[in-house]
């Protein structure tokens, strides 16, 4: 029987990658172990080892493909003494392995009972309405870039402006980023300015808090926000209060982001959305952008503020492609929402990755004759809540969409904020979709249960609609 | 002549030439029962010394005498019998210029560095012109002008914050050094070794004084430490450290110079565990029933760092009881200013509530 062999997944998000390099060609025989191609993904170069063993019968996909999505046969192998070229020519069963990879794709989550919902394929560049923003003057040209390269770009850009810019992280230097976000910043700045740590999160953190009280404008990398728990206490303690404690004397013009929430499979300790956490805290500003061009305006925009900012940030968009205005300087306020597509019937606010649930369901909803205002936060503190007031003035609706748990979510905010300054023009409840009230599970089916959804949403949209 | 009380750490440590004694217990020793005397003072540095020590010390017996009266709330940790820790330091840097930093206990460190009295109690107070506008209190207050970084209130914190603070000094490739002061409790904190670790990584140039008072508020050191000669918890990251007579400040003058010039040269972070002791309890609400009166007259009497200075000073006829009580009443008069100052300066202003958060 001969053997398919499938585009491997080398990460918790990979969905394609690059088939760079053959090792082997056709007719060759392999054993188990043997080094038979090269993918390139967003975060690495890998290779790929034989499991198998036999005669490669045919290599299906030639080297130097783009795109190739996990999953897909990229090559066949004869098992010893079946005919190569039979084999080449019968199409082999696939291996049920999908539901493995299923999960990764989280943002086109939908439950058994949901409408049919077409979700794009999540590495598709999406459609953005950036012509809201007052900041990119009219007829700018775009060009497609992934978040990945745009927050990049955007430490890049500071620390030419900057000399007292620095990063300091675990693997931001020699590894050029556990999620290659400070790609070739080392052998731009230097060690001096691109500073590997030892993992040390509460230390480091401290001491990078220590550098931005005496002047300097760190940006801190966490891995993840999940480790950052351990330098939580640096962050808020000393890094958020120590303006107000000095009376206006010392504060710390500090930047610290990395990915948050959850990226897909990787269980409880490493899937939690901490949005809601800092965004508790005076003190402290807090940006979780989804679109690239907001990652790049927002980022110059903490790194220049001269207070601490979380910038939140999520794995699964880095590989994600937006368009960018093409601008020397593209720095965007802090504090202002975005209206991501405007409409009349319902006002949906989200944020982060939050907004790719709300994009598939205002598609389907359209379609079902409601028009959906949806609101991208952007920046979570300084909330800009008088944008979403004002279109719910409009609407007289609203429902909020977020991946984080829902008691003192971002979403219960919104809710009591609304209550207090727009009741009057509410005809309906507010709404949450939220991640359900349970740490993360591993197995693909109940991850999928536990994150929000496109049917979560449209349900919700139905419910303060009353249809 | 002097000798280093012990000295730890792969490298020679800078003292050349000079015989490292046996590495004693955390015990505070008497300079008498030294193997040898530091250096003597100069009768200008003695006077210098007697002065800033009693300026902390009187500060400190009004603000408790005012915690009494009600005038001050909250927590207020007082440093009377550490004296000669944050003083003789003081004398072996550039005040302005190289950063200080400290934990809760820091109303000395505070006046060392030069702050004014007025402006520290009446953030004691909880006054307009506190040196935190009333914002801070008795554990956060901060100088740029003295180069004074806090007054932290979380044990520990301010480890990893002064070793960013030296951090800022080598990325801008000066030659300044950071006093990073914790105490006995602190040291056993996670993040101090985190930053112990990144610091002789990266050559930081910090002292590290570990304040052995002997007591984590009520923990004695033996009950809350395995290793309690704390020169050596730097041993590890290969980071040199002394035991130093923290009643002494001769002996704190000496150790503070070799570590500075240690720092200074670039050879990365160096420890200095001043053995002292506190005279209060570890907050104005703390009965210290954890150890004995006799203990505490003990050190009073015979080790106490501003009478060590007196005596020198009357001994050697460089100052006379007349000249003594003159410079108690100028301090005095410091302090009863401040403490006026600090009860009738208003309250702050409401709108201060909003200010301050963000910039």
């Amino acid at each position: 029987m001969p053997i398919d062999i499938l585009m491997p997944a080398l990460s918790p998000t990979m969905e394609e990658g690059t088939l760079s390099k053959w090792l082997k060609k056709e007719g060759d025989t392999v054993k188990s172990g043997d080094v038979i191609a090269e993918i390139e993904t967003d975060k690495a170069t890998m290779e790929v080892e034989a499991i198998d063993e036999g005669t490669i019968a045919k290599l299906l996909i030639p080297e130097g493909t783009e795109n190739v999505k996990v999953n897909t046969p990229i090559a066949i192998i004869a098992a010893d003494g079946e005919d190569a070229t039979a084999a080449a020519a019968a199409p082999a069963p696939a291996k049920d392995v999908s539901g493995v990879h299923e999960a990764a794709k989280n943002g086109s989550g939908e439950s058994g009972s949901a409408p049919a919902v077409a979700a794009a394929a999540p590495a598709a560049p999406v459609s953005v309405v950036v012509a809201s923003d007052p900041a990119i003057p009219a007829g700018t040209e775009f060009v497609s870039m992934t978040v990945r390269e745009a927050l990049r770009d955007a430490m890049a850009e500071e620390m030419r402006r900057d000399g007292d810019v620095f990063i300091i992280g675990e693997e931001v230097a020699e590894y050029q980023g556990a999620y290659k976000i400070t790609q070739g910043l080392l052998q731009e700045f230097s060690a001096e300015r691109v500073i590997d740590t030892p993992i040390t999160e509460h230390g480091f953190a401290g001491l990078a808090t220590g550098a931005a009280l005496a002047g300097l404008k760190p940006i801190v990398e966490f891995m993840t926000f999940n480790f950052a728990m351990q330098a939580i206490d640096q962050i808020i303690n000393s890094a958020a209060k120590t303006l107000y404690m000095s009376g206006g004397q010392l504060g710390a013009s500090i930047v610290f982001r990395g990915p948050n929430g959850a990226a897909a499979r990787v269980g409880a300790q490493h899937s939690q959305d901490y949005t809601s956490w800092y965004s508790h805290i005076p003190g402290l500003k807090v940006v979780a952008p989804f679109t690239a061009a907001d990652a790049k305006g927002l980022l110059k925009a903490a790194i220049r503020d001269p207070n601490p900012v979380i910038f939140l940030e999520n794995e699964i968009l880095y590989g994600h492609s937006f368009d960018v205005p093409k601008l020397d300087d593209f720095v965007l306020p802090i504090g202002k929402a975005r209206i991501h597509k405007t409409g009349k019937d319902v006002t949906i606010v989200s944020f982060g990755i939050g907004m790719t649930y709300a994009i598939k369901a205002i598609d389907e909803l359209a379609a079902q004759g409601i028009d959906v205002e949806l609101i991208d936060l952007r920046t979570i503190r300084p909330m800009d809540i008088e944008t979403v007031i004002e279109s719910v003035k409009k609407t007289g609706r609203c429902v909020t969409v977020e991946e984080g748990w829902p008691q003192n979510s971002i979403g219960s905010d919104i809710a009591s904020q609304l209550m207090e300054k727009a009741f009057d023009y509410l005809d309906a409840p507010v709404l949450k979709v939220t991640g359900k009230d349970v740490p993360m599970p591993y197995a693909a089916n109940l991850e999928k249960l536990a994150l929000p959804s496109v049917a979560d949403v449209i349900a919700a949209v139905k419910a303060v609609t009353y249809r | 002549m002097a000798v280093a009380k012990s000295k730890v750490g792969s490298k020679s440590a800078p003292a050349a030439g000079r015989k490292p004694a046996a590495i004693k217990s955390a015990k505070p020793t008497a300079s008498a029962k030294a193997p040898a005397a530091p250096l003597e003072f100069s009768r200008e540095e003695d006077l210098a010394a007697y002065r800033e020590m009693l300026l902390i010390r009187r500060f400190e017996e009004k603000a408790g005498q005012m915690y009494g009266m009600g005038l001050i709330h909250g927590f207020c940790h007082l440093y009377i019998g550490q004296e000669a820790v944050v003083v003789g330091m003081q004398m072996a840097i550039r005040t302005g210029e190289d950063q200080v930093i400290t934990g809760y206990r820091d109303h000395g460190h505070m006046l060392a560095t030069g702050m004014d009295a007025k402006g520290v109690m009446a953030e004691l107070t909880g006054r307009r012109h506190g040196y935190s506008h009333g914002k801070g209190g008795s554990m956060h207050m901060f100088s740029i002008e003295k180069q004074f970084f806090g007054g932290h209130g979380i044990v520990g914190a301010q480890v990893s914050l002064g070793t960013g603070l030296a951090f800022a000094n080598r990325y801008r490739k000066n030659d300044n050094v950071t006093l990073t002061y914790f105490g006995d409790g602190a040291a056993n904190q996670g993040q101090v070794y985190e930053s112990f670790n990144m610091a002789e990584l990266w050559k930081l140039p910090v002292i590290y004084i570990i304040e052995n008072n002997r007591y984590a508020m009520g923990t004695s050191v033996s009950r809350s430490s395995a290793q309690t000669d704390f020169s050596k918890r730097g041993l590890s990251f290969n980071i040199p450290g002394e035991q130093v007579d923290g009643m002494d400040i001769r002996a704190v003058k000496e150790a503070g110079e070799r570590a500075v010039a240690w720092c200074r040269a670039g050879n990365g972070p160096y420890i200095l565990e001043m053995q002292t002791y506190r005279y209060r309890g570890h907050s104005m609400s703390d009965p210290a029933k954890y150890r004995s009166k006799d203990e505490v007259q003990k050190m009073r009497t015979e080790h106490d760092p501003i009478e060590q200075v007196r005596v020198r000073l009357l001994d050697k006829g460089w100052a006379s009881e007349e000249d003594l009580k003159k410079i108690d009443a100028d301090i005095r008069e410091i302090v009863n200013q401040s403490a006026d100052f600090a009860q009738n300066d208003p309250e702050p202003d409401a709108s201060e509530l909003w200010t301050d958060i963000v910039k």
